[in-house]
């Protein structure tokens, strides 16, 4: 067997080692703050009326009644907006704060009350009158691509933050219901499938889904009429929002503050700007503080998931070989943009897998329609063309009688190879990881009879865009703080980022101190998503801490009047001869003045080793046994394997952690997760009706293997984790589920009405003539022309 | 209307709207922010205080129900000497928590169970609390942390024993 660490632990003092969370004390005692614990002096609460309609106009609004209530400081709705820039959006500027003339899903907010107290402003909701005329709704994607389809929006928007970057650069716009088009095409697919000995395709479905941060999106806004807006958020991203607020009030960048406390959860769903443009506006105008905090039913109706129907085929030559692959996918974004472009994006890459392939044909279209809108969910992209990819490969293997796993080490690419041309090669070694996953199920030893295993993957272009600053101060009495922008959603980044911080100065892990994110005091870090903290943050940290040792020896030069080259360096600081002195000595002897600091920094960019995209392709590998319950159709997990290929782990048990929260996330939406919209009405948007997994579905053997070869670009080789494990899970549970019953399902979840209607059907099938009745309807791929506009 | 109870070990006495939920009175009147508003629906638990020993969702209970009654929040778990609850000391141990917004009810919910019986095995632990989500780790970390306080609370018990 491949020894999996290949990394030499012994030359670490703190990374690499599972320390104490930095954050874990003030969490175990309710001490950590979050943005709902926040109380500022004078604050008000907001509450919002929402629409009741998917697609209307609104002809009035009659707010006489509210403002006379006790306790009512004003309202707010979208005819007030007209002094500002009232839609937002970092993709498409599509989203207006507060419905403007027009709603466009069920539980768009439409006016705003604020109120001395929560109470107050939630009574206050019901005095308002608002007249609509409703709109024939646009409810799937289907009627949305129809000719002639009634359009969700009809115009064309600006542009947002991205626009020209992260491949945002043509996008059709709103005058045919799609908000984001994307084509994959290389090598000759249609050759390809004409010379193919074999032949996979099918049409699969994949749930739109609620990420559940059990945080509830809130909001605290100061708008001081002066020109400094401050917002605390849960936001992932304070600069993306801090960059929407300052358009939207029409602030330079300095007049925007965005701190964002301890979140709880975020999962993607907190990622881009939610609720700040909409709390800062009621602030803005009552001129007072203001909070907004949603409950959780509010929450369904703010972001989900893209659900996805995927047509595919696969095509193999006469010695099993991958030769093409052919896709389309359709997303349900909802009623606005969001993060769906990037979605969009990021899918059609992520559908060939960390496979060779010599063509691919890839369309991926991102669909208005009047629902909830969809934006970044943990995997972005990646869950729900897995569930179809990996399927398919198990099908394939099966027609080509072949076993799936060889099958896959057959066409995996290895380290180094190339799987997407012009892109970063695979810096991963899957088929490893693969074989792994495989050893670990297999200790389970010979298959129960119902039981079924599997083991899948995905390969994700990962990091987003490498912009990310950092900065550290370096005291004279040796303790470190380290001013990082990335946001501490339960990642644990806040502890990792103080160990490296911590390693490279050669101080104990005591004396780091995160400063967390803060716009006006942390440099600018682009985003806390696609797994990019400790791979892009990290190695700032590491780079900014190696600057303010540089300083400290051309500072401990000129103290000892010799060159920097004569003298070596230790762990915490320098040697020359007999002379020892540390980097806080160097300080102090330098300015001849206590509690002095210095600064040193980092500024990461698209260039040097990051020059070369994605940052790193993030491997999910999954393995699962299930047993089957075929009475009720009733699947649960007996065995769950990650792997984590992580180049290094900076803290062993927090990687493993996100390895077993990303596969706990997969597992919900593979078995019982899923938003159910009846007509224009979500039917289960609320934790009593959408069932997440509980303590009960953890698995009775979980495994989670760590791979460290340091292969990344992050510091010391690390590469980031944490959405992999979703990815492949949906996939893996339907190819045990074929193993175990002989049937193949292609919708997701594996609920056990799904899943027992099955088996019914196979029954059915034994006792009737054979046929090819177990297929997916063949779909044809939809032809669509899309409008190109160049940026 | 005005109501007593005992809130951590301190006898307190508090003016509140019958109307009130517990929650509301702990975090908006008391400043005890560890409580967490989630579901609102009595389903996540993250809202879980315990009640004479027994926990509740916060969201839902009235504050009225806790006259003359002992309330615990997860401000009163670690001693006043800054010595941290066996549960707390193995959810730190143990990684249970990331983002922490459960934490402070799965640890309560965790004490009752504890509290009444030191000795309890996997599948009562899991059986337990199935009734308060955690949507980031997985809970096995949980699982492991509370198996940790388990054997360390039948030590302590042992110890006491053994010294009397």
């Amino acid at each position: 067997m491949k020894q999996p660490t290949k990394g030499n632990a012994k030359n670490f003092s703190v990374v690499n080692h599972s320390v104490p969370r930095t954050d874990g004390v003030a969490k175990v005692t309710g001490s950590a703050t979050y943005t709902g614990d926040i109380t500022l002096e004078r604050m008000a609460w907001a509450k919002l009326l929402r629409s009741p309609f998917a697609h209307a106009k609104i002809l009035s609004i009659d707010v006489s009644d509210a403002k006379r209530q006790p306790g009512v400081i004003d309202v707010l709705t979208g005819n007030d907006l007209g002094a500002l820039h009232p839609y937002y959006g970092h993709a498409v500027k599509d989203h207006p704060l507060l419905a403007i003339g027009k709603v466009r899903f069920v539980g768009e907010p439409v006016v705003a009350v604020i109120g001395e107290d929560e109470l107050s402003a939630q009574e206050a909701l019901d005095k308002i009158k608002v007249t609509y005329e409703e709109l024939t709704p646009v409810l799937d994607v289907k009627t949305a691509l129809a000719p002639g389809a009634v359009l969700v929006h009809g115009t064309d928007y600006v542009g947002g933050a991205f626009r020209g970057f992260d491949d945002f650069r043509d996008f059709p716009g709103g005058t045919q219901n799609i908000c984001q088009a994307v084509h994959v095409e290389w090598g000759d697919v249609d050759a390809a499938f004409a010379s193919a000995a074999h032949i996979a395709e099918g049409e699969f479905y994949f749930p739109m889904v609620y990420a559940y941060a059990m945080e509830p999106y809130t909001a605290v806004a100061d708008y001081d009429p002066r020109g400094l807006l401050t917002v605390h958020s849960c936001a992932q991203h304070p600069f993306m929002v801090r960059h929407d607020l300052a358009e939207v009030f029409g602030l330079p960048l300095n007049g925007v503050r965005v701190i964002v406390p301890y979140v709880g959860g975020g999962y993607g769903s907190k990622s881009y700007t939610k609720i700040e443009p909409l709390t800062a506006a009621c602030s803005w105008k009552v001129s007072r503080p203001v909070k907004l905090q949603l409950s959780v039913e509010e929450a369904f109706l703010t972001t989900r998931s893209d659900d996805a129907r995927v047509y595919i085929r696969t095509a193999v030559d006469r010695q099993g070989k991958l030769i093409a692959k052919q896709a389309t996918i359709h997303l349900n974004t909802g009623a606005y943009a969001e993060n769906s472009p990037m979605v969009c994006r990021k899918a059609a890459n992520r559908i060939v897998g960390p496979y060779r392939f010599p063509s691919v044909k890839i369309d991926c279209l991102a669909i208005y329609t009047n629902t909830a809108p969809a934006s970044s969910y943990r995997g972005l992209g990646a869950a729900q063309i897995t569930f179809p990819v990996e399927s398919q490969m198990d099908e394939l293997a099966h027609k080509i009688g072949c076993d799936p796993q060889q099958f896959r080490l057959r066409n995996l690419a290895h380290s180094g190879e190339s799987i997407h041309p012009g892109l970063r090669p695979i810096d991963a070694d899957v088929p490893g990881d693969i074989r792994l996953a495989a050893e670990t199920l297999r200790k389970n030893g010979p298959l129960a009879a119902k039981h079924g295993r599997s083991v899948c993957c995905s390969a994700s272009d990962a990091g987003a865009h490498p912009v990310t600053l950092a900065m550290v101060h370096v005291y004279a009495d040796g303790s470190v703080s380290v001013m990082s922008g990335s946001t501490e959603i339960g990642q644990g980044s806040h502890t990792v980022l103080a160990q490296i911080a911590a390693e490279e100065m050669g101080v104990p892990l005591e004396k780091v101190r995160l400063v967390g994110s803060d716009t006006a005091i942390t440099l600018f870090e682009r985003s806390t998503g696609a797994s990019r903290t400790t791979t892009l943050m990290g190695r700032a940290v590491m780079e900014a801490c190696r600057e303010a040792t540089a300083q400290c020896k051309s500072m401990a030069a000129e103290l000892l009047g010799v060159p920097a080259s004569e003298f070596t360096e230790e762990r915490g600081g320098i040697r020359h001869g007999k002379d020892r002195l540390t980097w806080p000595e160097i300080i102090e002897r330098y300015f001849q003045m206590e509690g002095c600091s210095i600064i040193g920094r980092a500024y990461l960019r698209r260039a040097g080793p990051l020059k070369s995209v994605p940052v790193f392709w993030e491997i999910g590998v999954v393995g699962v046994e299930i047993a089957l319950d075929e009475e009720t159709g009733k699947i649960s997990l007996d065995t769950l394997v990650t792997v984590g290929d992580v180049g290094l782990a900076i803290h062993p048990a927090m990687t493993e952690g996100q390895d077993l929260g990303a596969a706990t996330m997969g597992l919900g939406i593979g078995l019982f997760e899923e938003l159910i919209y009846e007509g224009q009405q979500l039917m289960n948007g609320t934790l009593l009706e959408y069932r997440v997994p509980r303590f009960s579905d953890l698995a009775r053997r979980v495994e989670l293997k760590l791979v460290e070869n340091r292969d990344g670009v992050g510091p010391y080789g690390a590469k980031g984790g944490g959405e992999g494990a979703v990815n492949p899970i949906g996939a893996c549970l339907a190819n045990a589920l074929y193993q175990a019953a002989g049937v193949r399902v292609r919708s997701l979840p594996l609920t056990p009405e799904r899943v027992w209607k099955a088996l019914q059907e196979k029954k059915a099938e034994v006792t009737a003539p054979q046929g090819e009745s177990s297929e997916a309807p063949r779909i044809r791929a939809p032809k669509i022309r899309v409008r190109k506009t160049r940026s | 209307m005005k109501i007593a109870f005992e809130l951590n070990g301190k006898p307190t006495s508090l003016e509140i709207e019958p109307r009130e939920t517990l929650a509301e009175v702990l975090r908006a009147r008391l400043r005890l922010t560890g409580v967490k508003l989630s579901c609102e629906a009595q389903v996540c638990g993250s809202c879980t205080v315990l009640v004479d020993g027994l926990p509740v969702s916060a969201c839902t209970y009235l504050a009225y129900e806790i006259r003359d009654k002992r309330v615990t929040t997860i401000e009163g778990l670690a001693n006043g000497a800054g010595c941290l609850h066996p549960l707390q000391q193995a959810f730190l141990d143990n990684f249970a928590f990331q983002c922490g917004f459960c934490t402070p009810g799965m640890i309560l919910a965790a004490k009752s169970l504890l509290d009444e019986n030191a000795h309890v095995s996997d599948e009562e632990i899991i059986a337990y609390m199935n009734g308060n989500l955690c949507r980031c780790t997985g809970y096995l970390g949980i699982l492991k942390a509370i198996r940790q306080a388990s054997a360390a609370l039948q030590a302590n018990g042992k110890a006491k024993k053994a010294r009397s």
